[in-house]
């Protein structure tokens, strides 16, 4: 095909539910390419010799090699290309903001819209999970080598299965009860299904990989007796960002206010939106959530899915600002959020029995720039009104967990608590490696699964260059 | 990994303890930690204090009250069954120092958290009295446990039929007005009117008052922010700042009213696992 028929395609559609269901079910929302829109699809790529997208990647897949596979109908080969790049594409597929990384600088934006990579990596992953039967690449002679990974969440995951096939024996420890994260207790239903993360977790340890759930490294072992008394030969820590921050505002702690952690643990780890389910959840009439990035979206959507009407978003600054990759917002709107941008809660209002009964806000206006590059809130007085709400849920972000760190002293950490690591990926401590929100704050999936990938690799080669095997 | 269960018996009615093995959490806990468990794969996460810890046999003791669907599901449990998880141990230990005389309250089944902090309180040489309490005799849990390790044990109940008759607070007043060894510490646990009152009476006369606080939790590891507690002033999460604080310090009014936010969800689920009990029973039959 020549480039100029190429570019006569237009950008394929993701076929979704209907928005008026969804306002009732946690199904998934996106249905996924079906076999000749994907190939279309990918004949839009136009295999340009400098290829962006793959730079745009934080886990570096080889786009346009699997993009070409698809567009020929091998994608036997196009799941082996892209597997062999990425562990996760089912779940990056879904969740990365893609128009900020791999399509944003995509060729055809030049001259109309991207080459939906995102969309194509999750008709791959889901193809081959259909038909690969869960089948993985042979793992690697054993090295001889243990390796424990705190965490089980994007980076974790991601570094367990890049050991695994370099023949190391990986423990992954988890806190909570069911291995995945960030992916099974914050990112809802609706927009990952748990049963891919699950799929996910059990081809990793169809690899030989060890997972030990309700393990809190920090207090039930410490790092140090993982290096010890375990007899781990290296240590990769990415247990999250962890605490929730609060606005610091009154009201906070009346019944019906959540962090955006608890409500959406409640109802998609402890699975509370089931009416069978033991755990409780309060069931919204009116919402209000506050953020603008992804996991205020979630909330947000949640709420709506719970009952909420209104469901209302409350951010401070403008939509331009909005963190939350753009499918989100669009999700959002489609199923009848409502956004109140420029907007910022300034108390929680209570009734006589310490229940929420309103959130007061102010109007902003938009100011000078400021550290991070975006136009600074400015309040406009006496602009303050209140929206009625019986649940409130604040998604403003997290901070440092100091669960292990505390436990661990001889870690260095910077001024808010994160562990501070080198250009391998090192920490302080020799054969300690840290990556994922515990290193960077708050980012995003694809980003810790960078992490996992290229520090799986930083550790693979400690190993082998410093640490001497008994017996050799 | 299930937790087996080796010995389950009621200590009060409603009470049970469980001896349940869990190697990996006895390692390291200390006093006034805690660990959460479910009782299946559909339960909730609980949190209950690690009443014993047998390092040796690597098994801890738990001491629950059936008072919702989850506790009683965990109560319902026998000896070779088994708990789905047990995480832990979760919370800060207790800081114990030799104050002189200690004083341990418990309330109701709280006498199974401070239950562990009798025998850290003796080894750092404490003279050490217990005051435990309950609605009436057989409410009254682990007298014989800590008669053992105590100095003093003073039973008492709301209605007289055993011990003491009255409050723990109206003990432990006569207790401190009374005693020729000044009381130095006092550590509570128990429903939050008594904590409160308990720290209302020893405020004014400055001694040193820990509670170990019992707000609702979902993880236990600091990421829920559910069990946030005020604290002079501050918002404090007990998972990880606690669950001990400064009884003096505690805003009791909030976390009494927190502890009501699921009522209705709760009495709700109560009443459908009361009906699915039914239905095994009449199957059963």
């Amino acid at each position: 095909m020549k480039p100029a028929e190429r570019m006569k395609i237009p950008r394929q559609a993701m076929p979704s539910r209907d928005p008026s269901e969804r306002a009732r079910t946690f199904r998934e929302v996106n249905l996924g390419l079906p076999e000749e829109i994907a190939r279309r699809e990918a004949e839009r790529c136009l295999d340009c010799k400098d290829p962006k997208c793959v730079r745009g990647c934080p886990v570096q897949i080889d786009i346009p090699k699997f993009i070409k596979l698809v567009a020929a109908g091998d994608f036997a080969g196009a799941a082996a290309s892209l597997l062999a790049d990425n562990a996760l594409p089912g779940i990056s597929g879904r969740v990365c903001p893609q128009e900020r990384q791999c399509e944003q600088v995509c060729i055809r934006c030049n001259k109309g819209q991207p080459v939906a990579i995102g969309y194509l990596e999750r008709f791959v992953a889901d193809w081959a999970r259909e038909h690969l039967n869960g089948q993985t690449a042979a793992p690697a002679a054993p090295s001889g080598y243990r390796v424990a990974v705190v965490g089980s969440g994007p980076a974790g995951l991601t570094a367990a299965g890049e050991l695994a096939k370099r023949g190391h024996s990986v423990t992954v420890f988890e806190a909570l009860h069911e291995p995945g994260g960030v992916l099974v207790y914050g990112i809802p239903e609706f927009r990952l299904p748990k049963e891919i993360v699950r799929k996910e977790v059990d081809s990793l340890r169809r690899m030989g990989v060890q997972i030990l759930t309700n393990v809190i490294i920090g207090r039930t072992y410490t790092i140090d007796d993982l290096l010890t008394e375990e007899g781990f030969h290296a240590v990769f820590i990415a247990n999250g960002a962890g605490l929730p921050v609060f606005m610091g505002i009154p009201g906070e702690n009346l019944k019906g206010v959540y962090s955006a952690n608890e409500f959406l643990t409640r109802v998609n780890l402890m699975k509370a939106y089931d009416p069978d389910s033991l755990t409780p959840i309060l069931r919204p009439k009116k919402a209000v959530v506050v953020g603008g990035g992804n996991t205020a979206m979630d909330a947000v959507r949640t709420c709506r899915r719970l009952g909420a009407d209104p469901a209302v978003l409350v951010y401070r600054r403008s939509r331009a600002e909005m963190p939350a990759r753009a499918e989100e917002i669009m999700h959002a709107e489609e199923e009848g959020i409502v956004f109140m941008m420029l907007t910022n809660p300034v108390a929680i209002l209570g009734d006589d029995k310490g229940w929420v009964r309103a959130v007061r806000c102010q109007k902003m206006g938009l100011g000078e720039p400021d550290k991070s590059g975006r136009p600074r809130p400015v309040p406009i007085a006496g602009s303050e009104f209140d929206i009625e709400c019986d649940v409130v849920v604040e998604a403003i972000g997290v901070r440092a967990n100091p669960l292990l760190t505390k436990t661990t002293p001889d870690l260095k950490l910077n001024d808010k608590g994160y562990i501070v690591v080198d250009e391998n990926g090192m920490t302080s401590k020799p054969g300690v490696f840290a990556g994922g929100d515990i290193v960077r704050g708050a980012a995003t999936v694809i980003l810790a699964m960078g992490d996992g990938k290229k520090t799986a690799a930083a550790i693979d080669r400690y190993l082998r260059e410093k640490v001497p095997l008994a017996g050799r | 990994m299930p937790h087996r269960i080796i010995q389950a018996e009621w200590l009060a009615p409603q009470v049970r303890r469980l001896v349940v093995e869990a190697p990996h959490v006895v390692r390291h806990c200390g006093p006034g930690q805690f660990v959460i468990v479910r009782a299946d794969a559909q339960g909730e996460r609980i949190p209950l204090t690690i009443a014993r810890a047998d390092r040796e046999r690597g098994t801890i003791d738990l001491i629950v009250q059936a008072v919702g669907a989850s506790t009683h599901a965990i109560c319902e449990l026998a000896a070779g069954e088994a708990l789905a998880d047990v995480a832990g141990p979760l919370g800060r230990p207790t800081e114990i120092e030799n104050f002189g005389h200690a004083v341990i309250v418990g309330g109701g089944v709280g006498t199974a958290v401070i239950y562990p902090q009798a025998r850290a309180l003796k080894d750092k040489g404490n003279y050490v009295s217990a005051i435990i309490g309950g609605r009436s005799k057989p409410y009254v849990i682990l007298e014989k446990e800590l008669s053992a390790i105590c100095d003093a044990v003073y039973p008492c109940t709301d209605d007289g039929s055993y011990g003491f008759k009255g409050f723990v607070t109206e003990r432990l007043k006569l207790l401190i007005e009374q005693t020729d060894r000044p009381v130095k510490a006092v550590i509570c646990a128990g429903p939050v009117p008594m904590m409160r009152a308990v720290a209302d009476l020893t405020r004014p006369l400055n001694i040193h008052t820990i509670a170990s606080l019992n707000p609702i939790m979902v993880d236990g590891t600091g990421m829920c922010g559910g069990c946030r507690v005020q604290v002079d002033g501050k918002t404090l999460f007990a998972c990880v700042d606690g669950p001990e604080f400064d009884a003096h310090k505690v805003d009791f009014r909030e976390l009494a009213d927190r502890l009501t936010a699921y009522r209705d969800q709760e009495q709700r689920a109560m009443e459908r696992h009361q009906c699915r009990l039914h239905v095994h029973t009449v199957a059963a039959k």
